[in-house]
């Protein structure tokens, strides 16, 4: 198993949206590098041919018939934006294009 | 915007051979959304088709839409694809404004259909596009730049958001990377959308508008030196919004990329976005670092196990797809492949099948409806369907013309009215009095009228210059304003020159 | 024990039951409990800290709506009137809804959960949101981004979490009863540590629409109380099928209200428990209090003189359950808190115009999120990332697996052999001191060994009380099979009577002396 650098905890704060600071950077790497070393146990489990476990519910074939119910007012919808202009959530300018 | 250098086309497949691949999303047309029974109707006010779940509010739960479901089926059964036993909706995580929990609800390693295959023809010769998968997920909201120049995203402002497209279901079907095409490469490209669009549209699950961008497509395209055993590096032009723009931009990244490799370049693997302006395409930017989706099995929703008697239900209700439907109408209405392809390009099969169906002969409706209506609406800029005429009203056209009541140049003015809205044929036909003139005494009295008028003419005739009758077929055709046979004024006026 | 006739004294110190023959017969009215719940409130939130938001005008208006429709003789359902308190990962339609994070600060939800709307289906009176831990990420309520909680019975330890503003509410008598949500044990170690009953249900049993979700595979809401009947008709309240969660099991709930008096009666022969090695038995023991471990084997020797037959069973799997559970919850916790971007609700910081998108949502999660939640969204990133995904977030899902054959190992399948509940300790520890905990997140995370296993493999498990240890409550943790959520209270109940019988009074009782006095 691999450890945490701080350049690898750089970049999944990037990945993740998190403007971490170099102080924050320098624990987090710290301490993840540790609880990784103990989530890092289930790699010595047996687990060669067992079938990994996503949903605990043995549920299949769960649907909604398509049928249109009510939307939200528009004024409910917007009201808690951070910013909204013409009727649309506004947003600072993008520069990534969309992936 | 940098200008490519670009090799001639015909140039580009003497050195290369091109790889394409083609990514094409469909919104269904279902009533509601993927996972919450928000509207879809296009063109809404923004943000009144939303709801918790489809602005992603915390808390907010999906549960998938069951007709969404049914249609992907369907659309892989059309295509030969394998429906799995077992599949699951992965969360596929990235960051951007349209997106509104943060991740898309999309499939990953487990699509609801694997493989199939269609065949496409150009130019007489058959190409088979074999396809990877069909999988269902949830389109976007919609960003709105504002401020800058062109209302792109570059120098933008600021950005406005719209989620009322957001969680729309839409289905994915990715081909396999088709080889072999050479330089039919762009049109192999174009008939496979084409084609597609028309299976989707049979099958009655999307409206496949383009220009409403319910059908949207990526074009993958690569080139390797002829003969050469292993594929180029490809880029993937993304938002090819029209038939005729896939072709082009195929068309445009062979060029570009063959001057590239002629110079000794590289491919970057990019995404490019094409401009329906110049038919060119250019480079997104470039990411600081590839994406990374970290798709897992998504835990709010359950499998979908499409069991054996759901799949045959779909499979039984599944109408009859355009491939065989033109091999049918084909051999009964005796016609050759390329007649058909002529037919089915010029977006004439329905109408014409519906025309021989309103009682019109194969023959008379494909005249109709590739000769005087095709002219017309060229003329206008409109498509056939689109023009002020039904197929019953061509059929009863027909009609008139093959009963005799009027003939071809008749039937001409005929239609102007009827497109005019005037009324059925038979009914412009009765109002103007256009049908043709029996051995009326109208016409005896033309006739009789044109002999008086002209015994110079009588005389030649009747000295032997035959030829000279056809002045006064003239003269009667013109008093009579078209609407007699000409025919019959010519037996006519045989029998009373000569006896008289 | 506080009985009807003794009105005159604090309503807060009954419970649900009792509240509510005395609301139908007409004693008291739902104005007068609410009253005395948010004077108890006003009176003791200041240093135990167990709420984020009360509106004592909503709900004095709510009661008096009860009162109103009692008087025009109207059909009441058996809780009407009832206060009652939700953790404030539940989403309340107008009323503030944070999830203990800053990001959430001020937001108030256009809808209702599922949960939040069937309690008020059923005519309780919310009192208000209580204090958690930030996305529920934590056991101890220190990782609020508000001020931490204490617990009622030493004001300088911890009252448990995530849940621990509902157990420091409901042991502090600020509430009746209250909901709690259970990811990793988030309702049953705050139980356990404040001397409450608290059970996490069946995973799919109640509906998680409106729940802020933390780790979705694991997530599930449930009662806490200050009995085992009273938990049983809070979770009958809020259980059962529900459309909007497609995770919801379509099954009607086993009859909990029905168990818990059946186990009140005491008699448990029969009934085969099997007592988990791998929890605090022989060689199991580094990490576990030695007051804990006695107070459970006491219980453990109540129930076989209650007639159950007890054994031990190894679940051998149980071992790597904090591994997978600490690589499950935060990869899922990465993907559902991606939301929290700045766009649609909630905070925004950095949007002066110069920024552009990606900073502002990096900076506003930056702001926005308390370190905790960062740690785990940063571990769940990396778990999940290509390279990575195999050999940590798939091989957990594997380790899932494992720890659910163990369980179905234990309860010997369909054919019986089998034990018909699994007990351990609920909790290691008694509540340790604020802060000691802070700096070491695997100290923290340990606070969770025992009720990991049952969240993973989605099974029922309850937490009891079974005496004080170093004058602290311990609880005494009983799991059971899928859907058999029944036997879980039936158990406790036999439990809970016999040690209030044997001690002659309950264990709250014991509560040193409220501040109100
Ligand atoms: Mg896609
Ligand atoms: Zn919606």
């Amino acid at each position: 198993m691999s450890n945490l650098s701080r350049t690898d905890v750089e970049h999944l704060a990037r990945l993740a949206r998190l403007a971490v600071t170099d102080e924050e950077l320098d624990v987090f790497a710290g301490q993840l590098d540790v609880v990784l070393g103990a989530v890092a146990r289930v790699g010595e489990a047996a687990v060669a041919d067992v079938p990994p476990t996503s949903h605990v519910v043995p549920l299949t074939n769960v649907f909604r018939p398509d049928v249109v119910t009510p939307s939200l007012p528009r004024d409910q919808v917007l009201a808690g934006a951070p910013a909204a202009e013409d009727d649309r959530f506004r947003v600072p300018r993008i520069l990534q294009e969309e992936a | 915007m940098t200008t490519d250098r670009l090799v001639e086309f015909d140039e580009v497949t003497t050195r290369y051979e091109p790889v394409i691949g083609l990514e094409t999303h469909v919104e269904l047309g279902t009533a509601s959304k993927m996972f919450c029974g928000c509207s879809t109707t296009f063109g809404a006010e923004p943000n009144t088709q939303t709801c918790p779940v489809c602005l992603g509010l915390p808390g907010s739960l999906p549960v998938a839409n069951e007709a969404a479901v049914a249609a992907t089926i369907q659309i892989g059964l059309a295509l030969g694809s394998e429906i799995a036993p077992w599949c699951r909706f992965a969360r596929k995580n990235y960051f951007y404004p349209d997106i509104p929990k943060g991740f898309q609800t999309s499939q990953y390693d487990e699509p609801l259909c694997v493989g199939g295959h269609l065949d496409v023809e150009v130019d007489g010769e058959t190409y088979r596009v074999e396809i990877e998968r069909v999988h269902l997920e949830e389109d976007t909201g919609k960003n709105l730049h504002v401020g800058g120049a062109t209302g792109r995203i570059h120098g933008a402002d600021h950005s406005l958001v719209d989620y009322n497209r957001a969680g729309i279901p839409l289905v994915e079907i990715v081909t396999r990377p088709v080889p072999g095409a050479g330089a039919r490469a762009p049109e192999v490209a174009r008939a496979y959308v084409t084609e597609l669009r028309e299976i989707v549209q049979a099958l009655g699950v999307s409206d496949v508008r383009m220009e409403q961008g319910s059908l949207r497509c990526d074009v993958n395209i690569s080139l390797n030196p002829a003969g050469a055993a292993e594929w180029g590096t490809r880029t993937e032009t993304k938002n090819v919004n029209s038939l005729r723009s896939v072709e082009r931009a195929v068309r445009y990244e062979m060029r570009r990329q063959a001057a590239r490799l002629d110079d000794g370049g590289r491919i970057v693997q990019e995404t490019r976005h094409f401009h329906e302006d110049t038919g060119s395409t250019s480079a997104g930017r470039s990411k600081e670092e590839a994406t990374d989706y970290r798709y897992f099995p998504e835990p709010d929703l359950v499998p979908i196990a499409a069991d054996a008697d759901w799949i045959a239900g779909l499979k039984a209700g599944l109408p009859e797809l355009p491939a065989a439907r033109r091999s049918r109408l084909q051999q009964e209405w005796g016609i050759s492949g390329n007649e058909m392809t002529w037919l089915a390009n010029a977006g004439a099969l329905g109408l014409v099948e519906e025309t021989v169906a309103a009682g019109a002969s194969p023959t008379d409706a494909r005249k109709w409806w590739l000769g005087d209506l095709a002219r017309r609406a060229n003329e206008a800029g409109s498509e056939l369907a689109e023009l002020a005429v039904t197929p019953a009203q061509v059929a009863e056209l027909a009609g008139l013309i093959a009963e005799g009541t009027i003939n071809d140049k008749l039937a001409r003015q005929v239609l102007d009215r009827v497109l005019a809205g005037e009324g059925d044929p038979a009914k412009v036909v009765e109002a103007q009095g256009l049908a043709v003139l029996g051995e009326s005494d109208e016409l005896v009295a033309a006739v009789e009228a044109a002999i008086a008028g002209a015994p110079d003419v009588v005389a030649k005739v009747q000295s032997g210059k035959v030829q000279a009758l056809g002045a006064l077929v003239g003269a009667v055709m013109k008093t009579t304003r078209g609407k007699a046979d000409a025919a019959t004024v010519r037996r006519m006026l045989e029998e009373r020159v000569h006896t008289s | 024990m506080s009985t009807p006739g003794a009105m005159s004294t604090d309503l807060t110190t009954l419970d649900v039951a009792a509240l509510q023959s005395a609301l139908s017969t007409g004693e008291v009215s739902a104005v007068e409990v609410t009253r005395a719940h948010l004077d108890r409130i006003a009176a003791d939130d200041a240093r135990l800290g167990a709420y984020l938001h009360v509106d004592p005008d909503a709900a004095l208006a709510a009661a008096a709506e009860v009162d109103r429709a009692r008087a025009a003789g109207g059909e009441l359902g058996p809780l009407a009137g009832i206060p009652v308190a939700l953790k404030d990962v539940v989403v309340t339609e107008g009323v503030p809804t944070t999830s203990g994070s800053k990001i959430l600060e001020g937001w108030r939800p256009p809808y209702d959960a599922t949960v939040a709307g069937r309690l008020k289906a059923a005519g309780t009176v919310l009192l208000g949101k209580t204090n958690m831990d930030e996305f529920a990420m934590g056991s101890s309520t220190e990782n609020s981004a508000y001020r931490p909680t204490r617990n009622p019975w030493d004001l300088d330890r911890i009252p448990g979490g995530s849940s621990g503003g509902s157990s420091a509410a409901v042991a502090g008598h600020l509430a009746p009863w209250a909901i709690g949500t259970d990811t990793g044990g988030s309702i049953r170690q705050p139980a356990a540590v404040t001397g409450l009953v608290g059970h996490k249900p069946t995973y799919g049993s109640v509906s998680r629409y409106g729940l802020i979700a933390f780790s979705s595979s694991l997530d599930q809401a449930g009662p806490m109380a200050r009995t085992v009947l009273d938990a049983a008709l809070l979770h009958e309240a809020i259980g059962g099928h529900d459309p909007r969660d497609s995770t919801s099991i379509d099954a009607p709930l086993p009859g909990l209200v029905a168990a818990a008096r059946q186990g009140a009666r005491g008699d448990l022969s029969g009934l085969k428990v099997g007592v988990v090695t791998e929890l605090g038995g022989d060689g199991h023991q580094e990490g576990y209090g030695a007051g804990v471990l006695e107070r459970v084997a006491a219980a453990v020797a109540l129930l076989t003189e209650l007639g159950a037959e007890v054994r031990p069973v190894s679940c051998p799997s149980f071992d790597l359950a904090l591994a997978a559970y600490y690589l499950i919850a935060p990869s899922e916790a990465s993907s559902n808190l991606a939301r929290f971007d700045g766009v649609r609700f909630g905070l925004r910081v950095g949007d002066d115009g110069s920024a552009d998108l990606d900073e502002v949502m990096a900076l506003t999660r930056e702001q926005g999120f308390g370190p905790e939640v960062k740690r785990r969204i940063i571990l769940g990133t990396y778990a999940l990332s290509s390279g990575y995904y195999e050999a940590y977030y798939g091989q957990a899902q594997k380790v899932r697996t494992l720890i659910t054959r163990d369980f179905t190992a234990a309860y010997g399948g369909a054919d019986g052999g089998g034990v018909d509940v699994l007990v351990s300790p609920t909790s290691p520890t008694v509540a340790w001191p604020i802060g000691a905990r802070v700096d070491d997140p695997i100290a923290m995370y340990a606070a969770d060994l025992c009720t990991l296993p049952a969240s993973l493999a989605g099974v029922p498990a309850i937490s009891v009380p079974c005496g004080l240890s170093e004058g602290l409550p311990v609880g005494l943790q009983v799991m059971a099979p899928a859907l058999a959520d029944d036997r879980c209270y039936r158990v406790a109940a036999a439990l809970e009577a016999a040690q209030d019988a044997a001690r002659g009074h309950r264990l709250l009782d014991e509560l040193p002396t409220p501040a109100a006095a």
